[in-house]
């Protein structure tokens, strides 16, 4: 060890350096989110829950054409369908494992009508399994829930595809 | 308070004495819970975080949140474990932690027990601490609470040794083992605080030897505060020398089986360890409840002067936290024997010299 260094380290040099650093950050301004009381901003292409949109006139886009489940590489949708009364083709089933999903987003790029959508929310947490397993009807609850958001991101996205 | 005394009777003495002692507790443990956000927040704020705020207003009431949570937590004992000795490695922990408080000065006149080998007692009983950690890691009867009770074993061991010199000179130039003799001692002002008694030197006057050989010791002491300081980091396994438990290498150390009020036990005493080591440097080495510019008589005062000197202590203790990386086990067993055993001794010689042949 050279007398510099054993200087250096016998007046605990490099520590007052840091104090001095250390005190110098400590009255910054903190880049903390307060998470629950205030959130980053999300971009429109977020991937988030998912969704099942509607018509504005209440009828549910989704025709059944099955493209999302045959696209979704984690097999995470399932769906069964069959003719309704009035002639049109609808599922009579759509689940999807939220515990399978990878959230890749490609079940929304394949939906030609723009029904299974993902939404901009990711505070849906649960406190067992089983409430992850969503069917048809929590998917078309979350979309006239998520309506608003859900519309405002697919237009502002839409320019770039 | 006449009515007490008469009520009591000939019991008065020891209800006195466990009233005095509850309420320390109580005080202590207070300013336990305050310490530990404290900690976290200044650790916070070198990170540029917020550090806990939810709990109350700015996070006041975080530590008695924690505590709950501790308490009504399962308390998990291993099936390998040792049960008894698992159990009563932390209550040890707890109560050695305790009792070195007996001894310490809060203010003139407030102290539990006034004995004339404060000091001793002191080396005596953290020493024991180290039982505490050693009997938690063996008794939980795993690999990584074992290997980070060794550590801290021979990591305490080795600094208590120049934790001990370092008192040692002190205790040469005042002449006595009483912590409160020790605080009067440095009563005059800054000056005369054993910390920066080299400015003392100065002032005092007398012949060119004498005026150099206190200087010499003055800054010895000074360096002397540091080495303290530093010692003490180790001797109560903060960082950077928490090696004890590391996380990155042992997990938590002895800690790891530890769940609940248990491993509260355990985080209780090391603190309560850590605030004792901040108000021996007070004492010691800042002049205990004097104020810079002279002596204090009234205890409420002094107990605020004292008080204060230990928050600013605890926030080094801190900040050393956020800002030192862990040292390697080899840094720290050569800082320990290589570098602050010498030196110390060298500094038992000089000092001890300088009160021999020119009187302190």
């Amino acid at each position: 060890m050279s007398l510099k260094q054993a200087l250096k380290g016998a007046t605990l040099f490099d520590f007052m350096g840091a104090f001095v650093l250390g005190m110098k950050v400590y009255f910054r301004r903190k880049p903390t989110v307060n998470y629950p009381f205030e959130k980053g901003p999300l971009s429109p292409r977020f991937r988030g829950e998912h969704a099942l949109r509607r018509y504005p006139n209440g009828e549910e886009r989704c025709i059944a054409c099955k493209l999302c489940e045959a696209i979704c590489p984690a097999q995470a949708i399932t769906i069964e369908a069959e003719p309704r009364d009035d002639g049109s083709r609808r599922t009579t089933r759509y689940d999807i494992d939220m515990t399978k999903c990878i959230y890749c987003g490609l079940c929304q790029e394949a939906c030609p009508v723009d029904a299974i959508v993902e939404g901009p929310n990711f505070e849906y947490a649960t406190e067992t399994r089983e409430e992850l397993f969503y069917d048809k009807e929590h998917l078309l609850s979350n979309g006239d829930r998520w309506e608003r958001e859900i519309a405002k991101n697919l237009e502002l996205d839409g320019k770039y595809r | 308070m006449r009515d007490l005394v008469e009520q009591f009777g000939p019991l008065w003495g020891s209800v006195l004495g466990i009233a005095q002692i509850l309420g320390f507790a109580i005080l202590l443990l207070l300013t336990l819970a305050f310490i530990l956000l404290f900690d976290r927040k200044v650790w916070a704020a070198v990170m540029m975080r917020k550090g806990p705020n939810v709990v109350g207003p700015f996070g006041l009431f975080q530590s008695f949140a924690d505590f709950l949570k501790f308490v009504f937590k399962e308390i998990v004992i291993p099936a390998a474990a040792n049960k008894t000795v698992f159990v009563i490695a932390p209550i040890l922990t707890l109560v050695l932690a305790f009792i070195t408080w007996a001894v310490v000065p809060l203010a003139p006149g407030w102290v539990i027990s006034d004995m004339n080998v404060g000091i001793l007692y002191l080396l005596a009983i953290s020493s024991l601490g180290v039982y505490g950690i050693i009997m938690g890691g063996w008794a939980s009867n795993s690999k990584y609470p074992f290997l980070g009770a060794l550590r801290s074993a021979a990591q305490m061991v080795s600094y208590e040794v120049s934790i001990g010199f370092v008192i040692v000179t002190v205790l040469l130039l005042v002449g006595s083992l009483n912590l409160t003799q020790i605080v009067n001692h440095q009563s005059a002002g800054l000056w005369d605080w054993h910390g920066f008694s080299f400015i003392g030197a100065l002032l005092h006057g007398g012949s060119p030897i004498k005026i150099a050989m206190a200087f010499v010791t003055g800054i010895i002491m000074f360096m002397m505060m540091w080495i303290f300081f530093i010692s003490a980091l180790a001797e109560t396994n903060r960082p950077p020398f928490d090696l004890p438990e590391a996380e990155s290498e042992l997990v938590a150390g002895y800690q790891v089986e530890y769940s609940a009020t248990l491993y509260l036990l355990f985080m209780v005493g090391e603190y309560l360890n850590i605030v004792l080591m901040c108000a021996m440097i007070s004492i010691l080495f800042l002049g205990g409840w004097n104020l810079p510019w002279g002596e204090v008589t009234n205890p409420y005062i002094g107990f605020l002067v004292l008080y204060t000197k230990i928050w600013f202590v605890f926030f080094l203790f801190a900040m050393v936290k956020a800002f030192v990386p862990r040292y390697r086990y080899d840094q720290l067993m050569r800082i320990g024997w290589k570098v602050f055993l010498p030196t110390t001794l060298v500094a038992v010689a000089v000092v001890g010299a300088n009160v021999t042949f020119f009187g302190g």
